[in-house]
């Protein structure tokens, strides 16, 4: 009896329904934690989230829109220059509000709150605490997205119905983000890792096709582009506010579905190996 | 009148404090400047790789990439030239928000270093005056990389070039100067320096006559950029970078608006100091 | 007899309204240890912060080595070494680095304060922990090193501010042995503590400070004999009936504190005491006879527990 036991504690997740090792169910009390922790703390702070994209959609959109005219999409349509980055910015936006909620707050939770330590010995697992954490970032990320549709709808940016669909692929970019960065994190050890997840931001903000077609690139350039998540997400957004839609959509569903699995895989291996093993 | 407790004595024990003292009332400054670029040296991977990395993608990105897209005449050069500049001063922004922020609220709280040196022979004016001297260096070094940057992309026509990095400093330690002051008043950050990068470093870097000239704007909202010290420091390094026209006086009215500022805020977070640690 | 390190004369601090400090007066001898012994709160650290020329006095006089805080900081402050209540290492450096870079603000060359970093490392028992994350340390070894920090400058005066506050029984010894040995070497000591004990271990004279002011003064001996008694009778008889039954008591101890959790009776025989109490009939569920204490002139100073 005693032997068994200990044989079991020392493979965790060997034994009979491995699946109960790692997810009670309960992953809203860890989405529930985060809600109160943000609403008494920096709810502000979420809340002027939503102003990024906007500041962005005024001073490109209709700043810069006076230099540019007109913009050729990558399926040869001509749109407004502001209509052009208005999706752009709703795909960054959700990216923005997932990789903070699911990186540097995370990071936090982790290496210094010991907050995931204290979850992890009660009855939940880190299936529960990696899916309340990837929720509560998509939560957040959505808000931004409806704000921001809203918005657009406004200024006459969606030029099509299927911008209704945005929603929907909003969340799954955030979804796919917030999965991706939590894994990530999981395995940073120091702030100076943490800065390196800026360094592939960055680029990959500006160069997504965000602002202006890829096809000002070279060819490798733009296939480095196609390989990363977030110009999946433009395109998929950008098809839907722009009435520009077609089965080629699916693929970047795909992708984003891939990645979401993929994330959700690592973060809940990598919790289990930090805490429980 | 009251016996003093305290006279300046031939005491041996009191004419050692007072040749003791010397050293650091002249040059306590240094010693700060000096921890902190200790302190800097620890991420100094992040601070190049992102002092070259950043410029590359900025210029490349919009420098070539969004200029494909431009084509309208912008004081006479091309969008690449008209837009490197400006990144440059931007960069000086971004190196003082990083240094004018976390780490002033780490040596009031999160980790009272300040408190520590104030117990040694340092005033607290000094320890204000070598961090923004320790920032200085740091950004002259961003600027230096920044400036070669873009003559690599001839993206610099002019002979005086180099002056930009003139005009990045200043505008740079305009904005860092009076963030640390304000930073400096924080007790507690319950998400006020968020709310700065959001609503003041953000919109200043859009709004400043960074991506387009100021006058695309309508007349209401070019306020912004006259308050900005990144529009004033981004017209003088244009200036310097391809001789761009505008009048002497307001060449002048840059340098004097950035100048004030800096000693503003300077001022501010030295007399927070002094009052913050001799509590 | 030499001049005095430190007078303070009628020392008072006020934050609006309320005094901190309220008319603080002592002197401290070259080569003395000194303490403020208080509850928290008693203004202790204030005091401390004056001395320590960081925190200007609102009224009183004030002279360290002879200087005057007010416009000598930075003199005063290069003969000190400061050890705070709350460490304040740099954690964004390593452990011998924090002594590198505090020995630079007091100008000391670098070579010299390389040198002395390293006998301070081997003194504070971290020769090993050099290269160490300040983080990574343990309480113990961050106050040690803290102490080691504030002696990289060779100070007159020591300024320890609840040296051992937070430390297991363990680290506090250790801790205790090395202030000992700063003491045998002439260090001057000024200290502030909550705790008798260390009080008793490392002060020769001490002040006893209760809401900004001096409640009495003396070696610790001193005190003990001036307001207590030899030895302490404690009993308990259970939290509600203490008070009950000695009200009861007549003609017991010298003099008598009804505490809610026991009966303190105070007498030169605690064991006569005790014989005397259960021949009367009381039956105390435990009872303790020990030494009198700095606890106890605490008690009978200002009412109150030191610790509570």
């Amino acid at each position: 009896m005693t032997d068994l036991t200990q044989r079991e504690r020392a493979r965790p997740g060997a034994g009979r329904r491995p699946v109960r090792s790692l997810y009670s169910g309960n992953a809203s009390a860890v989405m529930l934690r985060g809600w109160r922790a943000t609403r008494s703390t920096n709810w502000l702070v979420v809340v002027s989230g939503f102003f990024e994209p906007i500041f962005y959609l005024l001073a490109m959109g209709i700043g810069l829109g006076t230099l540019v005219g007109d913009v050729t999409t990558a399926s040869g349509q001509v749109v407004p220059y502001a209509a052009f980055i208005a999706p752009a910015l709703l795909a960054v936006a959700a990216m923005n509000g997932a990789i903070y909620d699911s990186t540097w707050n995370v990071f936090f939770k982790i290496r210094f709150a010991k907050l995931y330590e204290g979850m992890l010995s009660t009855s939940l697992g880190p299936l529960d605490v990696a899916l309340g954490e990837i929720l509560l970032a998509l939560l957040r990320g959505a808000l931004y997205a409806i704000g921001f549709q809203l918005v657009m709808q406004v200024l006459g940016l969606n030029l099509s119905w299927w911008a209704l669909l945005a929603v929907p692929a909003v969340l799954l970019i955030a979804f796919g983000f917030a999965s991706l960065g939590m894994a990530i994190t999981s395995y940073m050890k120091s702030f100076q890792q943490m800065d390196w997840i800026n360094f592939v931001m960055l680029p990959m903000f500006l160069f997504s096709a965000t602002f202006y077609p890829i096809t000002v690139y070279p060819e490798w350039l733009q296939r480095v582009i196609e390989a990363l998540p977030l110009w999946h997400g433009v395109e998929l957004v950008r098809g839907l506010t722009t009435g520009d839609v077609g089965w080629g959509l699916l693929w970047h569903v795909l992708y984003y579905v891939v990645m979401i699995a993929l994330g959700v895989v690592f973060t809940t291996r990598r919790l289990r190996a930090l805490f429980l093993d | 009148m009251t016996e003093r407790l305290s006279t300046v004595s031939a005491d041996p024990a009191t004419a050692r404090a007072i040749a003791a003292g010397r050293r650091t009332r002249r040059w306590g400054a240094w010693y700060v400047a000096l921890h902190r670029f200790r302190v800097m040296k620890s991420y100094t991977g992040t601070v190049v790789v992102a002092g070259i990395g950043n410029p590359l993608v900025y210029l490349y990105a919009l420098g070539v990439g969004l200029a494909t897209i431009v084509d309208v005449d912008l004081d006479g050069v091309s969008y690449l030239v008209f837009v490197a500049p400006a990144l440059l001063a931007s960069a000086a922004i971004t190196v003082a928000s990083e240094e004018f922020t976390y780490p002033i609220m780490l040596g009031y709280k999160w980790n009272p270093t300040f408190t520590g040196m104030s117990s040694s022979p340092l005033r607290p004016t000094q320890i204000v005056d070598g961090i923004v001297i320790s920032v200085a260096v740091r950004m002259t070094v961003n600027l230096v990389l920044f400036l070669l940057l873009i003559l690599v992309f001839g993206a610099a026509p002019s002979p005086v070039a180099a002056g930009m990095i003139v005009a990045g400093l200043l505008g740079g330690l305009a904005f860092g100067t009076v963030l640390m002051g304000y930073t400096s008043t924080l007790e507690e950050d319950t998400g006020q320096l968020a709310m700065v990068m959001r609503f003041v470093v953000l919109p200043m870097t859009l709004f400043s006559g960074t991506f387009f000239p100021l006058s695309t704007f309508p007349i209401w909202l070019q306020w912004i950029g006259w308050i900005s010290p990144l529009w004033h420091s981004t017209e003088l390094a244009r200036v310097f970078s391809f001789g761009y026209e505008e009048p002497i006086w307001l060449s002048v009215v840059h340098v004097v608006y950035l100048v004030v500022l800096i000693v503003t805020g300077w001022a501010w977070a030295r007399h927070i100091a002094v009052r913050r640690l001799g509590r | 007899m030499p001049a005095p390190v430190i007078v303070a004369q009628d020392l008072v601090k006020r934050y609006g309204e309320f005094a901190a400090v309220d008319g603080i007066s002592f002197e401290v001898a070259p080569g003395e240890s000194f303490g403020l012994l208080g509850p928290n709160g008693a203004g202790k650290s204030t005091t401390m912060r004056m001395v320590g020329a960081v925190s200007t006095r609102t009224s009183g006089d004030l002279a360290i080595l002879g200087l005057d805080p007010d416009t000598h900081g930075p003199e005063i402050r290069s003969q000190l070494g400061v050890v705070p209540q709350a460490d304040n290492l740099d954690a964004e450096l390593r452990v011998r680095e924090n002594l590198l870079v505090y020995g630079r603000y007091f100008g000391m060359p670098g070579r010299l304060v390389a040198k002395r970093a390293d006998e301070l490392l081997a003194f504070a028992q971290l020769e090993d922990k050099g290269k160490a994350k300040v983080d990574s340390l343990s309480g113990g070894m961050k106050r040690r090193l803290t102490i080691a920090r504030a002696l990289i400058n060779d100070p007159r005066v020591l300024l320890l501010d609840e040296p051992t506050t937070g430390l297991d029984p363990q680290a506090r010894h250790i801790l205790w042995d090395r202030l000992f040995r700063l003491k045998e070497q002439g260090t001057t000591l000024l200290l502030t503590t909550h705790y008798m004990d260390e009080a008793e271990q490392l002060c020769d004279r001490l002040v006893v400070v209760d809401k900004g002011a001096i409640m009495a003064e003396g070696t610790p001996a001193e005190l003990i004999r001036r307001y207590s008694s030899r030895e302490v009778l404690e009993v308990r008889f259970g939290s509600d009936r203490n008070s009950e039954v000695a009200e009861r008591f007549t003609g017991v101890g010298d003099r008598m504190e009804v505490l809610p959790d026991r009966v303190l009776v105070y007498s030169d025989d605690g064991e006569a005491e005790l014989v005397r109490i259960t021949d009367a009939g009381f039956r105390p569920i435990t009872s303790l006879v020990r030494r009198s204490s700095l606890e106890d002139v605490f008690l009978r100073l200002t009412g109150r527990s030191l610790i509570e």
